[in-house]
Parts: structure tokens; sequence; C-alpha cells
């Protein structure tokens, strides 16, 4: 949850670094929120004396707040790499993006892009309608699996069959987790939660949706892919997709959809690193990992001529 | 010991790396120190001001591989390494006086009370 | 300036493109599929959005989304449609975005039939969707108001940042009269506040109905609570006929007025001094002007196509002074002007011998 003592971080956190502590007079009264500390390690000589340079840092196109997710959540993760490729594009400026409601809801505080909230599972049609009004911006949809399967999925679905030039980013941790837990339709089989307590039954609730493969027929689906971000070579991986769906949004060629297998530790009442392992063995056997449906050879050579 | 051993061959390794850690933005989710192939990172004993307990990096062993700031999900971890190609500048020189700082928040009295609170 | 022979529905979907509205999305309906159906041959001429979406509830949000954006759009249905659009009208008022909504009312409830009704006054007036928001209403009772409508509807959303509601009927809709385009022109505001992509210059914009924290909240209800009481001072609007000297008053909107205009019409050759005033604008509802007309009446008679709905509105304006009675017709029935007239000489009738 959001809390006051965010507003006083965001736009002093960078300049704070350099005054002069003397006359600072918030050490007081929040210590260590104010500053980008350092490691606490003991000195270091060897590595003082080199010549380095930044290889990774955050995102410049993300609000420097501390974000409400818990520990270990794949939602932040997302967000984080969802603005690094907004960030390498370099196409802040054109980017509007639509947040969900779920634990997600909060995406615009994170997100230094123009955002629009969107009703329960209308992301899609929100989208659309932005997007229609002016062809030339980028805009994406981030939405779980409530919004994106359950209530929403008649739009999800027409506006994937109309071939709306967006990118849908749908996060599946096969729980409803802002409403602390309860089955989604993506939840997997025997899986436990508050309201399929006993695991899910598959005479009772059928199978779980596989909305990645279900929307691939749709000849408006341009470029489909599911991706996990449960290690470095996943998460580089799911970089990677999320970066060529925004990119193939200039194509004008039809919906770019890109779901990510996220976790849900404090739903699935594990440990993070527990939660890794859990996608892992189990949730990449109902949900293999991979591309799904993949452009032709000669759309993505106009992705050079638009460049 | 290991650690010397890595120590010492990581000194004498072309290619070093460091990371920054916000630790005032860290929840301890040990992500990275599953990701670490080094075993440079480890968790605190105490917690920061959110009341987690926050991962704190042994740079001598770190190469600078990316893979903890990767999945990081709050993106606390800036990723610093050497290039012998390149003559860069290192970007965001800590100054002496951030290493004051924290001397002086950890040492104040909300620190120390939050020190010395019991946790599991 | 120009005259047409038009349909209700069609007089406002050209009204709509001359107002310069960029998008429209909806969903056939019967009494209002022409407005969907002439958008979608017309606005493509202008290089305009018209889309037919795959539900109302996905219309209302693409409007939503297109609201958000700085651009002008509206969306049509009927009360079946209109029911499902209540969330995303609730989202949009919370919001602050403007937009126009057009309900060409039928009688309900449920799927009902596709006759004219006045059923849908509660639901427009009195909120609809959950939480504390009004819709700015306008009830046109002829085809040419069906298209100035238009105009004065954009406006006053663009003014106020409201949702605004043209609360028509399947009659209104349908039928044909003399229309005059040409006295409006569409007015552009600036609208700092849309998502259209955020430059280095500004912050980010955020279109949301979210505010966690209760204090957040109350303030922000506030602020709408104090819009809508600048909207009753500034925007009530409303016709008279013949209330100079009557001694007894129709109250009527849309189509039912202009039957009551025939019955007064009736009664005044019958010799009773009878008057009509016709709200224009259900919120803002002059009950002002009412209170005032009660100082003169003896009856005040409120005619609707409903069990009884506006005639409360009236009720709490007249405030006790005069009786005020109802006459209504249900299910897509229409009164003739003359049982009006006998309604009301039943009831003078009752008064004089009580």
């Amino acid at each position: 949850m959001r809390s006051e003592e965010n507003l006083l971080v965001d736009e002093h956190i960078v300049s704070l670094k350099d005054e002069d502590l003397s006359k600072d007079k918030t050490v007081n009264k929040i210590p260590a929120e104010n500053k980008t500390a350092d490691t606490i390690t003991p000195e270091k000589p060897g590595c003082m004396n080199d010549e380095y340079e930044v290889v990774y840092h955050k995102p410049t196109t993300m609000v420097d707040v501390s974000m409400h997710y818990c520990p270990g959540c794949a939602h932040s993760l997302v967000h984080k790499l969802v603005m690094e490729v907004v960030e390498e594009l370099g196409i802040q400026e054109q980017t509007i993006g639509v947040a969900p409601v779920g634990c997600a809801v909060f995406a615009y505080d994170y997100m230094d892009i123009d955002m629009s909230e969107a009703a329960h599972g209308r992301a899609c049609a929100t989208a659309t309608g932005i997007k229609r009004l002016m062809p030339d911006k980028y805009v994406f949809t981030y939405q779980g699996d409530g919004d994106l399967a359950a209530i929403g999925i008649a739009e999800t679905l027409h506006t994937i069959n109309r071939g709306e030039n967006i990118t849908i980013i749908f996060m599946n941790n096969a729980v409803y987790g802002m409403t602390s837990g309860q089955m989604a339709p993506t939840s997997l089989v025997g899986m436990k939660t508050t309201t399929s307590p006993l695991g899910r039954d598959v005479a009772e609730y059928g199978e779980p949706i596989r909305v990645s493969e279900l929307i691939s027929h749709l000849p408006g689906a341009f470029y489909v892919t599911r991706q996990a971000v449960n290690s470095a070579t996943a998460v580089r991986k799911a970089r990677k997709a999320i970066l060529n769906a925004f990119k193939y949004q200039k194509l004008n060629k039809g919906t770019t959809f890109v779901e990510i297998i996220g976790n849900c530790p404090s739903n699935w009442k594990m440990t993070p690193i527990e939660a890794s392992k859990f996608i892992d063995d189990e949730m990449i056997k109902t949900f293999p990992l991979g591309d799904i449906k993949l452009p032709k050879g000669e759309d993505l050579k106009m992705l050079e001529e638009v460049k | 010991m290991e650690t010397t051993d890595k120590a010492t061959s990581a000194k004498a390794r072309k290619v070093k790396g460091m990371v920054d850690i916000e630790i005032s933005k860290c929840k301890g989710c040990e992500l990275c120190r599953t990701a670490c192939k080094e075993n440079a990172l480890t968790l605190s004993d105490t917690i920061n001001i959110k009341g987690y307990r926050y991962i704190i990096a042994n740079n001598d062993l770190c190469t600078g591989c990316v893979n903890c700031a990767l999945v990081c999900p709050d993106a606390v971890i800036t990723v610093y390494r050497t290039s012998p190609k390149k003559n860069a500048k290192r970007e965001d020189i800590t100054p002496k006086n951030i290493k004051e700082e924290i001397k002086a928040i950890i040492t104040s009295p909300v620190y120390n009370d939050l020190s010395n609170m019991d946790y599991i | 300036m120009e005259t047409k022979l038009m349909k209700g529905n069609e007089a406002l979907a050209e009204a709509a493109i001359q107002a310069g509205c960029d998008a429209y999305f909806g969903y056939p309906i019967t009494p209002q599929s022409e407005v969907l159906e002439y958008l979608a041959k017309e606005m493509p001429k202008y290089g305009r959005v018209v889309l037919q979406a795959e539900s109302e509830i996905a219309s209302i949000n693409m409007v939503y989304g297109a609201a958000g954006a700085g651009f002008r759009s509206m969306t049509s249905s009927s009360s079946p449609g209109i029911s499902l659009m209540q969330e995303g009208i609730s989202y949009i008022a919370g919001a602050e975005l403007p937009c126009l909504i057009v309900n060409v009312n039928r009688a309900g409830p449920g799927l009902g039939t596709i006759q004219p009704g006045q059923g849908d006054y509660f639901q427009s007036t009195k909120g609809g969707g959950h939480g504390d928001y009004r819709l700015i209403v306008l009830a046109p009772s002829s085809v040419q108001e069906m298209a100035d409508f238009v105009f004065l509807g954009f406006d006053l959303a663009d003014k106020y940042r409201n949702p605004v509601l043209i609360l028509s009927d399947g009659a209104i809709g349908q039928m044909m009269e003399k229309v005059t385009f040409g006295k409006f022109k569409p007015n552009k505001v600036d609208k700092p506040w849309a998502t259209v992509g955020k430059p280095p210059t500004r912050q980010r914009n955020y279109i949301t109905s979210l505010h966690i924290k209760p204090e957040q909240l109350e303030k922000h209800n506030e602020k709408l609570v104090a819009k809508y009481e600048e909207i009753k001072k500034n925007e009530v609007r409303f016709e008279e006929i013949n209330t100079e000297d009557a001694e007894y008053l129709f109250v009527a909107y849309g189509l039912c007025a202009r039957i009551c205009h025939k019955a007064a019409n009736i009664a005044r050759d019958k010799g009773i001094k009878v008057g009509l005033i016709r709200p224009i604008t259900l919120f803002p509802y002059p009950s002002e002007r009412i209170n005032q007309l009660a100082d003169q009446m003896k009856i005040i008679l409120t005619v609707e196509l409903n069990s009884g709905q506006m005639v409360e509105d009236v009720r709490l304006a007249v405030n006790g002074k005069v009786p005020v009675e109802f006459y209504g017709r249900l299910g897509g029935m229409l009164p003739d002007p003359e049982e009006i007239v006998n309604k009301l000489e039943n009831l003078i009738n009752k008064n004089h011998a009580l």
C-alpha cells in the first residue's frame, strides 16, 4: 500500500545525495528513505581504484518511489521490464498505458508515462478508444488473470480479433491477488485457493484457460508469446519479448500479446524463491513457455524501413 | 577459506563488477541471492526503515553479470563493471559523506531501537 | 443554414458530425440503430472514428478511453443498453471526463418493448450507476432539439468535465421532421489533463477515479458536489407555454410535452386556463421556476410515460403549496390529448366537490 512517505521521496531523492549534510533537516525525521544508500560492506580498496561503467540501472522512466507490491512480486519486475523497453526505444513521450483493476491498479504511480485507469476487465476497450484516435502512439494494456480472462474476456477477444495495434501484457499468476487469493480462470487443477479450498475441481470449474493458445487462433493476433520471469535467463527472454511486442506496434499488423507467468508469493503462501521453483515445476506444465505465434519474415522486413 | 580464494581470484580477474543497493527500497525477497552465481549477496541482520532485512553485497566477488539486477523486482540494484577495453568513467561516484550519513543514521536513536527489535 | 427532412436519430447523428465529434462507439439496439448506421456511413468521409463495439459495455469503455485522451466522443443506446453502461458512466463521472451519451428510451423494465417510454428518468437523473455523481440530462422533444442538443451537450460536457446524457425516446428518435443545421459551431477546448503522451515539460497525466485514501476521496467528492451546485445555478433550461395567466399547470418533458401542448390548447378552447412547463434540463431540474409557478396554480398535473418518476421532483419543487397530480401510461402506450384533458377536468371537479 502506498504510504504518505512516498510523496516525499519523489524529487528529492537524487538531489539530496550531494547536499551538504550539516544543513540537512530531513535526516532526523525520516532516516533512510531520502538517501540513495550505498552498500554496507567493509572497505574495498581494490574496487575503488578501477574505472567502472554502469551496465544496469533502474530505468529513468520509472517514478522513483517504493512500490507497494509484496516482496518478490512479479508485477514490480514486469513494470521494470516494460519501462526499460520504453526507455530503450525512447518512446516515453508517445506511450500511453492502461492500468487494470487488480494489484497493478496503482501502476500509474510507478510508470512515468501518461496512463489511464480502466474499469475491471475493460482495459482492452479503453485502449481501443485511445489507439483508434491516436494511431501513431504506442498504447499498451497491463492486465491480470481476472481482468483479462474472466470479466474482460469478451473485450480481449474482440480487441484481438479486430487486430487493434496495441500491446497486451498479460500477467498470469493463477490467482486473484488483490482480493486475497481467489481462484482465477488460469488456476491450476488441484490448486488450493480461497474459493477452491479443496483444490480446483475440473468437474465444477473446468480446466485452466490457456489464453495465449486461445487467442493465437485469431487472425488479428500478430505476435503471441508466453514467458516467465523467475530466473535471470527467463527475465532476459521476457524483456526481449516485450521489446519486440512494442516494436511490432509500428507495423500496424495486429495485436501483440505477451503472457508472463508471474508469481504471487503472498497468496501462494510461499517465499519468493519457493514461488520461482513452483513456476518451474508446476506452472510450466500447464502453461508451456515459448513463442506461440510468430510474425512472418516478410512482415518483419518492414520493421527496418519503419525504424 | 573458500571465500578468500575466490576473493583473490576475483581481484586477479580482468573484468570486475560492483553493485549499489538501495537498501531503503529492498524488501529482502532474496531472489537476487539465488540468482548470483558467485554467492556474493547475503541478507543483512538489521532491518531497514520499512522493516525488511535487506541485501548486502560482497563486491570483491562481483563479476558484474547483472543477473541480480535483472531478477530484482524492485529495481534497487545498480550494477557497475570494469571494461578492460574502454576507459569509461564511473558514473554515480559515491561520495564519502554518504558513508558518513549512513554511519550517522545507523547510530541514531531511531535506528538503534529498530535494530534492537526482536524479529524472526 | 440548410433545412432537411430527417429522422430524429439521423438528425442527431448529423449534428454529431457537425459538432466535431471525433469518435463514436456504439452497439445496435432498437430504436436507435440508425445513429450507428448513419455515422458508419458518414464519419469515415471526414476521417473520424466510428466503431461498432462488441457490446454496450465495450462501447462506454471505449468512450472512456477516447475522452481521457482529450477527444470528443459519444455513444448512444436504448434503455437495456444504458443499464449495461452504468458502471462505465460512473467511472467517467468519477474521473471527470467529458462525453455525450444518448438514451433513446424504450418501455421496460427488462427487455420490454421497442415503443417509447419515459421509465429511465430515475436512472438518468438520480444516478443510475454507483456513487455520488450526477449527469447533465437534456430532454429533447423535437427532431430539431435532437440536433441542437448535441452541440449544447458537447459544450456543457467540456465546460464542466462531466458526462452529458440526452434523454430522448423511441418516438422522437423515429419521427421525421424539418431540421435546420448551421446555427451552432463546434467549440474546441484545451485539455491539458488528457493522456496524449508525456512530454518532458510536464508531469505525467493519469486518468483515474481511484482515490484509495478516504481523505482524498472525500475532497474529490466535495469537488464534484461543488461542481453540481454550480451546474444547478447556471444551466437550468425550460420552456413555458401560456403560463402567464394559467390556473392549472401541466408538467411534462420530451414526447409527453408535445401531447400536453395539444391538450392544453384543447383545454383552453374549453375555457380552462392551462399552461405547460417543459423542463429541458432534467438535471438540473427547474425546481425554482416550478415553485414560483405553483403560487398561481390550483392544480399541477404531471404527465409521463411511466408509473410516476418526474412527479416526485415536481412534488419536491412545489413543496406542498398545491396538489400535484399524476397521469401516466405504461408499456409503450401513448395518451391522447383528450385523455389528459379529461383527467384534468376530473381533478378540477373533484377539487370543487371538496
